[in-house]
């Protein structure tokens, strides 16, 4: 199977949809149309082809890890989005979409933020395109990541607190819709990542994308092969679709991982929220429990649809990693590599690190999808 | 046979054919007091009454509305609790409940529908389920001769304006503004544009609900729609402490300006 377009009805299997107000279907439905248009557009493809090489960085580059395949037993490559401009994986979908929503002529950006990578991204997108920015973040993720905070605010956005329910990335979301349920007409809301209503799963995975395009071609010229297993942390999951995509008609063999404190995949209980359907976090009446996670960007109830389907599938698999694990996954990067992981991607190492004895003998490549500056302070804390 | 098995469509084209405007207050279900203050919004002249189930994540709705909802859900109040106090509600007026399309997709479509039935709740509001998702809680609800209302919103194209129109049951719930649920200052100039362009196609009755707080507005939007819907001013009350007595007195200043006008 391929990663290919949604159904007409927005679907990737059973997963996914429109389940927005009546008030947001026709920006959804604009929204379609300008993506799908650009998207086929070779003059929007060079622009932000270029944005991405010239102002983000990219391509990234893979880096092949001695040090720790010695520790580990299996030879590991990491892809490195933490070398990104901003820190993350995040500017790929951000510059895609301020780019988008400008030839739609739109001129205020809204979005949410968990961590605050999205955020930052989003910010720094606007103030290079010279548009309003508006970040809803949750009460609890602000104190978290103050640093974020004060780098959005830096970039000249506006950063609002969402003081409903558990004021997390879920509360954030709430409150972004809310906004642009109200401003539609001259706001995008730009969505960070692989989930909300369609189109957003498959736009965000397709601005991903270039992370698997890039890392497919790298690991022939470095392996003359494709990896064995190709693994990545699970929020909503956009870095790990952006990798995924590059492999999914390969062997290899598609790892997600989630905190156990979330794990939407692994409850396996569909529902609908923030307008798509796909696994979720619920009690028995459909209420929306909160994840809990020691990393702020993980700490979402949902999945992305896509990530649904390919549970369902069973074309890739999704594993679930504890606190512990990621803490000690999160000091060995830096002890064996000289790099210091976001705590995210630290889910995905963490699941590496347990599972030796599997992964003896193959070649893993893992998406570092950011770095790990964010998390020094809560870090320091938590380590004492 | 009572009014409250009759339906809302019925019972609000009865209404509509006297020469009257229709009222429909919405209380918040499981917040302290709210099975009293239903039935003084009946007493006090409610055509139908819209009971919100609180949902977790209420993206359709302002701070007051989001207010009550958490104080509900933190008293631990189901889904299920709601409806079956509200079944035994001597109320002669037909229902609706408002919710969240999790909360039913959870329940099961056809389970959630004939709960309802048992109950003598006519119709179901969800903000969240837009037209193009709603074919099979539409079959569901249909099965068990509930209204699924549906939303016209100031956004709406002409083109799917006229499928809202003929597919919605109960009546056309207008958006009276681009945004969420909470009062406002002035009514807006979609409110009454929003009306009229659902009015031009349709017979069904056709209600404004969002962003009419007072009674004047609600005269003045009644003056192109059928009437409208009236709740985080009511709601308000509740929150304020007042029970059911302020929100049977203020639904009563709303019926009179809607009769006086």
């Amino acid at each position: 199977m391929a990663m290919t377009d949604p159904l007409d009805n927005g679907r990737f299997g059973n997963f996914g949809g429109m389940f927005v107000p009546e008030t947001l279907i026709p920006a959804c439905q604009e929204l379609e149309k300008a993506f799908r248009e650009a998207w086929g557009s070779e003059e929007f493809r060079n622009k932000l082809s270029a944005l991405l090489k010239d102002y983000a960085g990219r391509p990234s580059p893979i880096t092949e890890c001695e040090r720790i395949s010695d520790e580990l037993g299996y030879k590991v490559l990491l892809k490195r989005e933490d070398l990104n401009h901003t820190g993350s994986h995040k500017i790929n979908n951000v510059l895609g979409q301020a780019l988008l929503a400008k030839r739609m002529g739109k001129s205020r950006l809204v979005a949410e933020t968990g961590a605050g990578q999205h955020g930052v991204a989003t910010a720094t997108a606007a103030a290079l395109f010279g548009m309003d920015c508006v970040v809803y973040m949750g009460e609890v993720d602000i104190e978290r990541q103050k640093l974020n905070v004060f780098r959005m605010r830096l970039l000249g956005a506006e950063v609002r607190p969402a003081l409903s329910g558990s004021r997390t990335l879920k509360d954030a979301i709430n409150e972004a819709m809310r906004d642009w349920v109200a401003t539609v007409e001259e706001s995008h809301y730009c969505l960070g990542s692989v989930m909300g209503p369609h189109p957003y799963p498959w736009m965000v995975r397709e601005f991903h994308r270039v992370i698997g395009l890039e890392a497919y071609s790298q690991c022939q010229d470095i392996l003359g092969s494709t990896p064995d297993v190709v693994t990545a942390c699970v929020g909503g999951g956009s870095n790990a679709l952006g990798i995924f995509s590059g492999f999914v008609d390969t062997d290899a063999e598609l790892v997600g991982v989630e905190p156990a404190g979330g794990a939407a995949v692994a409850r396996g209980i569909p529902g609908v929220v923030h307008g798509s359907l796909s696994y979720l976090l619920q009690d028995e009446w459909g209420q929306v429990l909160e994840a809990e996670s020691i990393s702020a960007g993980l700490d979402y109830p949902g999945i992305g649809p896509e990530h649904a389907h390919l549970a369902e599938t069973g074309r890739a698999r999704y594993e679930k990693v504890n606190d512990k694990e990621v803490v000690d996954a999160f000091q060995l990067l830096a002890r064996t590599e000289g790099i210091i992981p976001a705590l995210e991607p630290a889910h995905a190492l963490a699941w590496m690190s347990r599972e030796r004895e599997y992964l003896s003998g193959k070649t893993v490549l893992l998406n570092l999808s950011g770095r790990g500056d964010k998390d020094a302070i809560q870090m320091m804390e938590v380590l004492g | 046979m009572t009014f409250r098995d009759e339906g809302i469509e019925d019972t609000l084209l009865q209404t509509i054919a006297a020469g009257r405007k229709c009222l429909v207050p919405y209380i918040t279900g499981g917040f302290d007091g709210y099975l009293e203050a239903i039935s003084a919004a009946a007493e006090a002249g409610a055509d139908a009454i819209e009971i919100g189930i609180p949902f977790s994540d209420p993206v359709m709705d302002g701070p007051t509305i989001q207010a009550a909802n958490d104080i509900a859900l933190s008293s631990g109040v189901t889904p299920l609790q709601i409806i079956n106090e509200v079944a035994s509600l001597d109320v002669d007026i037909p229902l609706a409940v408002m919710t969240y399309y999790n909360v039913v997709y959870r329940f099961g479509l056809e389970r959630f529908a004939a709960n309802l039935s048992e109950a003598k709740i006519s119709g179901v509001i969800l903000p969240d389920l837009p037209l193009i998702e709603a074919n099979s809680w539409k079959n569901a609800a249909d099965t068990e001769n509930r209204e699924a209302i549906l939303f016209a919103a100031p956004t709406t194209t002409q083109e799917h304006l006229k499928k809202v129109c003929e597919e919605t049951r109960g009546f056309v719930y207008a958006v009276g503004l681009l945004g969420i649920t909470g009062a406002r200052k002035e009514l807006a100039e979609s409110a009454k544009i929003i009306a009229s362009r659902c009015k031009e196609i349709t017979e069904k009755p056709v209600l404004v609900g969002v962003g009419i707080g007072t009674p004047d507005q609600a005269a003045e939007v009644s003056k192109v729609s059928d009437g409208c819907i009236v709740g985080s001013a009511l709601v308000q009350k509740l929150l304020d402490g007042g029970g059911a007595e302020a929100v049977g007195q203020l639904v009563s200043e709303f019926r009179s300006a809607l009769d006086n006008d």
